[in-house]
């Protein structure tokens, strides 16, 4: 390339990222400091904004926090429910890819499949939750009209007082809404990949599931890292599906940390200085993610792999 | 040979087409049951819940909502101003500032660049506390600026369009611009914008939808029922008023997600596009 002359318009980059960097203080950084130090002070009571640092037990909110059984019930849900949706989806969309992907049975109406999976994905969370809420009714909701009529219960199921089905389900309609996602991001990684290794792999007489396995699978670890780590992130702060479909109920069984953060500054007593450090708590928790996803971008960017 | 191979692969289309229509309905199903049912009555509703033929119920069921706090042309309307505001201010700012990454030469530049990536996943959930607090203290609390003005910096859009920026503007086209006595500023206005055009829509897409989504930072912010965004008028409407309601339930949710029906209808094969790429990017 060219070398530019451009160094006189410097001052144009500094200029042009104003904007960007005065609201990033404002609405960002600045909140997250604030955040950050109300953890380590007084501040309670609605509307209350006064607050003195808890000069002779600093950390007093974060041991609070930390070992209060609400939250570590929380943070267990987050990971459980995350966990109990993740692992199905990505076996789903790994498998959609497969079938999608393939070069040797091209599946019809793939456009089709892909809008109306992807679907869910842009519907509001608040939405779909107050929708299966009503669905999972009882005695009387569609869930249970169908389990009636086609016989495979005897009568109507009482999910809401069933922890592991509340758990499930809540888990179920993450799964509905993220699968399609999932799958076209694994698709395009996969139409990424050099055809080449596949005609090399073609020539050596491989199958289908080698050809998945052995090629498709390890050319797109980095997109599955990717993949894991921001669903991960997007777990850890899963709030809309679990209040409105169920509220925690029952017996906290859908309490995840993002509720119980809400629940600690916006309900009870509007305890921000603990809701400020479990809040910190889970801030490590995802920057800590977020670090692995900045090293596997600049990775990429290298193009070693 | 060949004919076992091909009763072999009929085999595999006869499970993946139905697998795949059985994922198709499983889609589409709660949706249909949902309109369905936002024309039933709660009585018809309660003798069965499952049904596919519309009923005639759907203007008692909307006047149901006469009077409550549940009113969807304020929350359209609130959610409308929020979700354009900050989309226009986004797809902006987020293409000015990807600009400043691709065009100019400034020491900070790399610095810049890597913050971006750095703040890019932390979601704004987990500062939310402190953001309350501070807007609280400078009264801005039940406004929409907390709500838009944050959109001029969305390191995850600009992420987005520095990598579409460096692939498809030629930086020749701004040498010769200043050339021509163009100023810096009118250049990225009058240049750079319109060959940025598909980027910027496929983004204004996505944070439409996020904006119109998002629920927790506004039901945190805004107490006063005249400034209701929809998600937060759906989710009153598990409360005690309407659970005797099926029928309203049903049709509050339609209307809630009505608007995004249309955008997702008219723009699918950008949006399945949209987030395609911005993984392959990304």
């Amino acid at each position: 390339m060219k070398q530019r002359q451009s160094f006189s318009y410097a001052k144009y980059g500094y200029l042009f990222s104003i904007p960007f960097i005065l609201a990033f203080i404002v609405f960002n950084l600045y909140p997250t400091i604030y955040t950050a130090i109300l953890g380590f002070t007084d501040c309670k009571g609605l509307g209350n904004t006064e607050w003195n640092i808890l000069v002779d037990d600093l950390f007093k909110n974060f041991r609070n926090i930390l070992k209060n059984p609400s939250f570590q019930t929380s943070l267990k849900n987050t990971f459980k429910i995350w966990m109990m949706n993740f692992i199905p989806q990505m076996t789903l969309a790994l498998l959609l890819t497969a079938w999608f992907t393939s070069r040797r049975n091209t599946l019809k109406g793939q456009g089709f499949f892909k809008v109306v999976f992807y679907m869910p994905n842009i519907i509001t969370a608040a939405s779909v939750a107050i929708l299966f809420n009503a669905f999972f009714g009882y005695p009387m909701g569609p869930v249970n009209d169908l389990l009636v009529s086609t016989g495979i219960t005897e009568g109507p199921f009482n999910f809401i007082v069933s922890k592991t089905a509340q758990q499930w389900i809540v888990a179920f309609i993450q799964f509905w809404m993220w699968y399609g996602y999932t799958m076209i991001i694994l698709i395009s990684g996969v139409l990424g990949i050099n055809p080449e290794i596949y005609e090399a792999a073609d020539i050596d007489g491989a199958n289908d599931i080698q050809i998945f396995f052995q090629i498709t699978i390890p050319n797109l670890k980095t997109i599955l890292i990717y993949t894991l780590i921001t669903s991960m992130i997007g777990g850890l702060t899963m709030y809309d599906i679990p209040k409105l479909y169920a509220n925690g109920q029952p017996d906290n069984a859908t309490l995840t940390a993002n509720m119980f953060i809400y629940n600690q500054a916006f309900s009870g007593s509007y305890m921000y200085n603990r809701a400020a450090a479990a809040s910190m708590i889970m801030f490590l928790i995802i920057a800590a993610c977020s670090v692995v996803v900045f090293f596997l971008m600049r990775d990429k960017k290298g193009g070693r792999r | 040979m060949k004919k076992t191979l091909k009763s072999g692969n009929r085999g595999f289309k006869v499970v993946a087409y139905v697998v795949c229509i059985f994922l198709a309905i499983l889609s589409i199903m709660p949706f249909v049951i949902m309109v369905v049912n936002s024309t039933r009555s709660t009585v018809q509703i309660q003798a069965h819940a499952v049904s596919l033929i519309p009923s005639h119920y759907l203007m008692d069921n909307f006047a149901i909502f006469d009077g409550k706090t549940f009113d969807p042309n304020v929350g359209f309307i609130n959610s409308l101003i929020i979700s354009v505001s900050a989309t226009a201010l986004t797809v902006y700012f987020a293409a000015l500032t990807a600009y400043t990454l691709v065009a100019y030469e400034w020491k900070l530049r790399g610095a810049f660049f890597t913050m971006i990536l750095c703040v890019m996943m932390i979601p704004n959930q987990v500062t939310s506390i402190g953001f309350y607090q501070f807007m609280y203290k400078i009264h801005l609390t039940n406004n929409f600026l907390p709500l838009i003005l944050p959109g001029i910096a969305a390191p995850a859009t600009v992420f987005f369009m520095r990598q579409f920026m460096l692939a498809s503007l030629p930086l020749e086209l701004l040498d010769s611009a200043r050339i021509d006595g163009s100023k810096e500023f009118y250049t990225f206005n009058k240049i750079v914008l319109p060959i940025m055009k598909p980027a910027m829509a496929t983004q204004a897409i996505f944070t439409f939808v996020a904006k119109w989504n998002e629920l927790f930072l506004p039901s945190i912010l805004l107490t006063d029922n005249t400034k209701y965004t929809m998600p937060i008028m759906v989710s009153l409407l598990r409360g005690d008023i309407y659970k005797v309601e099926h029928g309203a339930i049903y049709l509050g949710v339609t209307l809630s997600v009505l608007p995004l029906f249309i955008v997702y209808f008219a723009l699918s094969k950008y949006i399945i596009a949209g987030v395609a790429l911005g993984s392959v990017k990304g």
